[in-house]
């Protein structure tokens, strides 16, 4: 069963994912919360992010993130709170750096690669196929045209 | 006694195809005929045997027969009858005593239908089938063995978990089986190809259907399980981006570009070893999706190192099979010359860079997928790779994918004129442009998914319908002749046209329900109407209710709109006592323009419900998308090519030599 672990991490719990008493009531802040809480991984969870998940552990998340942004923190600000306290691991999207350069790099890496493997082969072609003279047949050919 | 009947059926078909993959391999190479005969007689005999395997634990599990261990820790006597048999599969054992079984049967298709394979050919790709089967059948017999009884049997079982439960997720695993396993039938051709040293249009007119069957399953298997966590899992989801689910979409995207390079070995002869290294990486993901799901080895490194014997095992199967082809390959694939020509502006340049951005975009799956472990396993980092970094790197190369696509389908082999496609598709990119500044200029945000996604759909279903319609010589001939000649097309051209639209399909419902989806959470009391998106909803009752193995509370709501009844909804909130778990079963009205999609959450203390609704406009596009695609297979799949390859055998049987 491909998905069985899979599902038996997702419901833990029978609660809903974000709670009717967390939503903030300003509806741009609110928006911008779930926004965050998508980026977020629950860190108890399985490739889950806070928002939908229904952890303990995902709601305390979720309603620092509102706390943070009714503080007056912009988003930024609040991915950087949580980042320090809980570390990379909650990020879903690993960030632009050095050491995650292979992870980005490797799609458009591979695609420039593949196009220029491509274009050899297919550049290759045509010029096989005048080369199937030899040498000496080439001579004769020459003579027969009188060259 | 079934019980142990189907044990030895086990063990015996662990012989039986030792022998198959030995005695017709070295018969192959000296050319000894009846040594070579013995693949056929070996499959149909493997066929059977694991046959009567799969029966046997049916068997188990539609008696509740409680003396068997997998029986016990997998089922109960009370579950409904359609899970006591979809049980069978809901877990390890079982389910590779199934993924076993779809091998044995292609195999034995292969025996029976190959009638028309050079014989040499037939008894590698049977011994090739061969090592996989026994390589598996150790598995299942050494580690996972289906067939062990308990002692002292229990009463009852402990049931199988309320979540697989559901007819969605009943079929999903069968499915995608048959696609991993379809795809070990393209990498046993692939494998015997290049033992041979020959590819050529036979070999590929051989390779394509399996690889198509491998796809249209894959795509099936995929579709319910993303359909399944739609309405199971109570938000709505629909794609995960977990490393199971990618898993089973890497091989389909390295399926889809297969199918379409063997096109170009079938048709023009060329292309044949990468053809053949699509074949080996196709089957070679599915062998990886296995380890990553059965190993546990992406969930937690520790967790494959507490209990390593099965994932060790699989990552032994996993290293000879793919080390042992790629090295193969390496040596080899010089051998496999290329006889013909192609300019740059071609179908077959257009295939190429299909197979470029599958291949590109697999490779994107492939590196999210493991990059966690990488990672730690290097550094001692531990980091995630979820959902918001696929979306970014995964979707742009389908994009351009889909902007090539018609194109591509429409350019004349060998040499083409540019100009000429785009002559014929001018309508479509009209129309295209058209819905997509339409759709921008309805739009207040700023969010470019939906005009993009939604012109890109237009794109591709009238790029399709241009294509037929000019190979049909619309407006050139009367309309009568254009709908004799479309009747007249190869099943494959519609094939095609179908599939491509189908992928249209499904990026209209994926935009639009993205875009646009609308989301409220609230605390409702009974008899309260509230407004979500323009429709109003209300929650009647909560009744409480007993199912024949869970206890639930449905709720009754009605939903309005514009002051009219437009549907009735039951969600519900089950409890499984047997497995002490909770589910939701979410209430959907589906129809083509919008789902009404409502959640019942937590009573609260005094006495209302926390509820989540959803708008969810045009999400049913995704999954006939994917139906349309798969129908799009099937089509190319009952090509007349095809027919003639197997029929052409009962008219001249290949004489074997007789050395």
């Amino acid at each position: 069963m491909k998905r069985l672990i899979f599902i038996l991490m997702l419901l833990a719990s029978p609660a809903l994912a974000v709670q009717p008493d967390e939503i903030l009531k300003d509806p741009v802040l609110e928006s911008r919360a779930r926004g965050i809480s998508k980026e977020l991984r629950c860190v108890v969870c399985r490739n889950e992010n806070i928002d939908s998940s229904n952890a303990d552990v995902a709601r305390d998340l979720r309603l620092l993130v509102r706390e943070r942004l009714t503080a007056g923190d912009d988003d930024k600000q609040v991915v950087d709170f949580v980042v320090a306290r809980y570390g990379e691991y909650v990020l879903l999207k690993p960030p632009f750096s050095l050491s995650n350069l292979g992870l980005w790099a490797i799609g458009p890496l591979a695609l420039i690669l593949g196009l220029i493997l491509a274009l050899v082969f297919i550049r290759r072609r045509p010029k096989q196929q005048p080369d199937d003279l030899s040498a000496d047949e080439q001579a004769r050919l020459e003579a027969l045209l009188g060259k | 006694m079934i019980i142990e009947l189907g044990h030895f059926a086990v063990l015996l078909a662990f012989a039986v195809s030792l022998v198959q993959m030995t005695v017709p391999m070295i018969g192959a190479s000296k050319n000894w005929a009846s040594w070579m005969q013995l693949a056929g007689t070996t499959a149909i005999l493997q066929f059977i045997l694991t046959a009567v395997a799969f029966g046997a634990l049916t068997w188990a599990f539609v008696t509740s027969d409680f003396s068997v261990l997998l029986v016990v820790e997998n089922s109960h006597s009370l579950k409904p009858m359609l899970y006591k048999v979809t049980g069978v599969w809901g877990n390890h054992e079982g389910s590779m005593l199934l993924w076993i079984f779809i091998l044995a049967i292609y195999g034995g298709l292969v025996a029976a239908l190959g009638g028309n394979l050079p014989a040499t050919l037939k008894a590698r790709v049977l011994s090739v089938q061969a090592m996989i089967s026994s390589a598996f059948l150790g598995f299942l017999i050494f580690t996972s063995n289906p067939f062990l009884r308990v002692a002292n049997p229990p009463l009852d079982g402990n049931d199988l978990n309320p979540l697989l439960q559901d007819p969605g997720l009943a079929f999903h695993p069968p499915f995608l089986y048959m696609g991993y396993v379809g795809l070990s039938m393209s990498f046993s051709f692939a494998v015997a190809a290049l033992i041979e040293g020959r590819v050529d249009a036979a070999w590929a007119r051989w390779v394509r259907p399996w690889t198509l069957l491998a796809w249209v399953t894959l795509t099936i298997g995929i579709g319910l399980g993303s359909w399944w966590a739609y309405y199971e899992l109570g938000w709505g989801g629909w794609w995960f981006w977990d490393p199971v689910e990618n898993a089973s979409f890497m091989p389909w995207l390295i399926a889809a570009a297969l199918l379409h390079s063997a096109i170009v070995v079938e048709k023009r002869d060329t292309l044949k070893a990468w053809t053949v290294l699509l074949a080996i990486l196709a089957f070679s993901f599915s062998l990886i999706g296995t380890f990553i799901v059965r190993s546990g080895v992406i969930t937690s490194v520790h967790a494959f190192a507490n209990d390593p014997e099965r994932g060790v095992f699989i990552l032994g199967i996993l290293t000879v099979a793919i080390g042992g082809a790629l090295t193969l390959f390496a040596f080899r694939a010089s051998s496999l010359k290329t006889n013909t020509v192609f300019s740059f502006v071609s179908r077959e340049s257009g295939l190429v860079i299909n197979n470029l951005l599958l291949a590109v975009s697999a490779a994107v799956v492939f590196a999210g997928t493991v990059w966690p472990l990488v990672a730690e396993i290097t550094t001692g980092r531990k980091l995630s790779v979820g959902a918001p970094f696929f979306e970014l790197a995964f979707t742009p190369f389908m994009v351009i994918l889909a902007i090539i696509m018609p194109i591509g389908a429409m350019l004349s082999w060998k040499r083409a004129q540019l100009g000429k496609s785009v002559q014929t598709l001018r309508s479509a990119m009209i129309l295209a442009s058209v819905v997509g500044i339409f759709v921008w200029s309805m739009d207040t945000g700023g969010r470019m998914l939906a005009p993009v996604g939604l012109a890109l759909a237009a794109w591709l279903v009238a790029g399709s319908a241009a294509d037929l319609l000019s190979r049909a010589r619309f407006g050139k001939v009367p309309l009568a002749q254009v709908l004799r000649r479309l009747r007249n097309l190869p099943r494959s051209d519609w094939g095609k046209a179908v599939a491509h639209a189908g992928m249209g399909l499904t990026i209209f419902g994926i935009a639009a329900v993205t875009a646009w989806e609308i989301e409220d959470i609230r605390v409702v009391n009974l008899g309260d109407r509230y407004a979500v998106g323009g429709y109003e909803f209300q929650l009647n009752a909560v009744n409480r209710s007993q199912g024949k193995n869970y206890k639930a509370d449905i709720g009754d709501v009605t939903a309005y709109k514009n002051g009219r009844v437009v549907a009735q909804l039951a969600p519900e909130k089950r409890f499984y006592p047997v497995q002490r778990m909770p589910t939701t079963e979410a209430a959907i009205d589906t129809t083509l323009t919008r789902d009404l999609y409502v959640v019942l959450g937590d009573r609260q203390e005094d006495g209302s419900w926390a509820m989540r609704t959803y708008i969810k406009p045009f999400t049913v596009w995704m999954w006939i998308g994917v139906l349309v695609m798969a129908i799009g297979g099937i089509l190319s799949m009952s090509d007349r090519r095809y027919r003639v390859a197997s029929t052409a055998r009962r008219k001249a049987p290949d004489a074997v030599p007789a050395e």
